[in-house]
């Protein structure tokens, strides 16, 4: 297997972006990336695209082609592939794309994540959301995501110390973090008091508890580390790239309130890299759900079951702390279109690795992590990038 | 709008409660599996028709739901523990400050969800309070 390395990124502004079409969300991530990498689009060999629900969102199947197609690809008939995993699609596309370097079958590999996701009312994305969970047994009988999650918020707060301040403190948090990310849905501080008086959306899950329904894209281009110097100065090594699953219904996993794929995914990717908890300065973590934070933390190991909030309460998350978390605001501040969630994080990881994180730059940052979860847990991402 | 097959071939599960059980270990399954996960091809596969009663797990009250649930908002929807171990995950009919951990709960029969003002009413099991 070959080393890989990141030397291209490329990530849309966030948001409700009514004047932007589907291809088009591509088309500008890609175009970023290239333009990062100072790259012709004619070097690209493969393209991954990891993109949850444009069926249900634009009415939009076989992605893949039509991607490759708008970016002028057509004619050279590079692969291009779809990958899904519901929220964790754009990770698993990073990932399939890490795999395809390191074998050696392909040498420039282009990595993106597209969601639109504004075309469609919210209570129709709402449902095609619910879909990552079992349709069958949890959306038939009315579970909405916002609705899973608050079900282990429940199940956690019964278990441990967790208070509803902490929780609100996440999503304080990630709005100072995304009030610093040009590219962030939402670049406004919030206060505790902002979250606890917003309307309760499925208890104890209120609205500035959830991420929002936005549009985007983000596209990364990989290469050999050993031929990555030829393309830009600043190469991000991908130092572990690990994946697991679980039981898509939540009713059917050991413990509601760990995600067991988050556990694994963790302990392989530490094991992959080498290296330990201490050397990781910063990471993002898949924090749909403020809840999902908290567990996210403590499912990789950065502290024991219980603890996030205190930890969260205390700075240690935050920008200045010891381990910042969710530097770019997170799926909270920076928005969740959903596809391309896992290469934001890719891009807010590189960034911050080369010292290009402006405002919310952490000092000398040279490991950072991703953690991406698809449906409630039922697939989980996480890589690890270093300088 | 789904076809009336697909929800069709699921009533006995989603009115009855019929899942499986591997005699193989003694675990149950609801919803049914065809396969043991724990002793894979040793695993012997039978039909189980569940009693339904158990205890609430973990809850909350949805009060922002999908365009066909929304009316019915807000409601409770909890994750319930069987007797026999399975956990599914249902609506339970009470007031939502009733609701709580550890809670007995019993099945009913209810309307879940209608495909629109003209298609199919889908029926299946709610829970409610065992006093």
């Amino acid at each position: 297997m070959r080393d890989v390395a990141v030397i291209g990124i490329g990530c849309t502004t966030f948001g409700e972006k009514w004047e932007t079409s589907f291809r088009d969300l591509f088309l500008e991530a890609g175009a970023l990336a290239l333009e990062d990498a100072q790259l012709s689009g004619e070097r690209i060999d493969a393209l991954y695209v990891g993109n949850m629900s444009a069926g249900r969102f634009v009415e939009q199947e076989h992605v893949g082609a039509l991607i490759a197609d708008y970016a002028g690809l057509a004619s050279r008939h590079i692969p291009s592939t779809r990958v899904e995993s519901a929220c964790c699609s754009g990770s698993l596309a990073f990932r399939q794309a890490v795999i395809a370097v390191a074998s050696g079958l392909e040498e420039i590999v282009v990595a993106a994540g597209v969601e639109k996701m504004t075309d469609v009312e919210t209570s129709t994305s709402v449902d095609a959301l619910a879909a990552a969970a079992d349709r069958e047994w949890e959306g038939f009988v009315g579970a909405t995501f916002p609705g899973l999650y608050a079900m282990i918020a429940t199940d956690y707060m019964h278990r441990y110390p967790l208070t509803r301040e902490q929780l609100a403190k996440v999503a304080v948090k990630n709005h100072y973090n995304g009030a610093r990310n040009p590219i962030a849905q939402f670049q406004q501080e919030i206060t505790v008091d902002t979250v606890l008086r917003s309307s309760l959306v499925s208890d104890p899950l209120r609205l500035f508890d959830c991420s929002p329904i936005t549009d985007g894209a983000a596209a990364v281009i990989l290469a050999p580390l050993e031929r990555a110097r030829e393309f830009c100065d600043t190469p991000v090594r991908v130092l572990a790239s690990t994946q697991a699953s679980d039981t898509i219904a939540l009713h059917d996993r050991r413990d509601i309130s760990t995600l067991d794929a988050s556990v694994v995914a963790g302990k392989r990717a530490f094991q992959m890299s080498g290296l330990a908890l201490r050397d990781i300065d910063l990471v993002e973590v898949h924090d749909c759900f403020t809840i999902a934070e908290i567990c996210a933390i403590e499912d990789l190991g950065f502290c024991r079951k219980g603890e996030a909030g205190k930890l969260t309460e205390e700075g240690v998350t935050a920008l200045n702390g010891d381990l910042p978390v969710n530097t770019s605001g997170g799926l909270k501040a920076c928005g969740h279109p959903v596809g391309a969630t896992g290469i934001k994080q890719v891009c807010e990881v590189v960034l911050q690795l080369r010292g290009e994180a402006g405002r919310r730059q952490v000092e000398g940052a040279e490991v950072g992590m991703t953690h991406n979860v698809g449906g409630t847990g039922a697939t989980v991402a996480v890589h690890i990038l270093g300088v | 709008m789904s076809s009336v097959a697909r929800f069709w071939r699921k009533i006995p599960q989603r009115y009855n409660l019929i899942g499986s059980r591997c005699t193989n270990c003694g675990r149950y399954f609801f919803p049914p599996r065809s396969f043991c996960p724990d002793c894979r091809r040793t695993g012997k596969i039978e039909e189980h028709k569940f009693l339904g009663t158990g205890e609430v797990v973990t809850f909350t009250v949805v009060r922002s739901a999908s365009e066909q649930f929304q009316q019915m908002t807000p409601y409770v929807l909890a994750i319930v523990k069987l007797d026999e171990g399975p956990r599914l995950t249902a609506q339970v009919v009470c007031n939502p400050e009733e609701a709580r951990i550890g809670m007995k709960v019993r099945p009913v029969f209810r309307r879940i969800s209608a495909d629109g003002e003209s298609g199919v009413i889908h029926y299946g099991t709610k829970y409610v309070p065992v006093n």
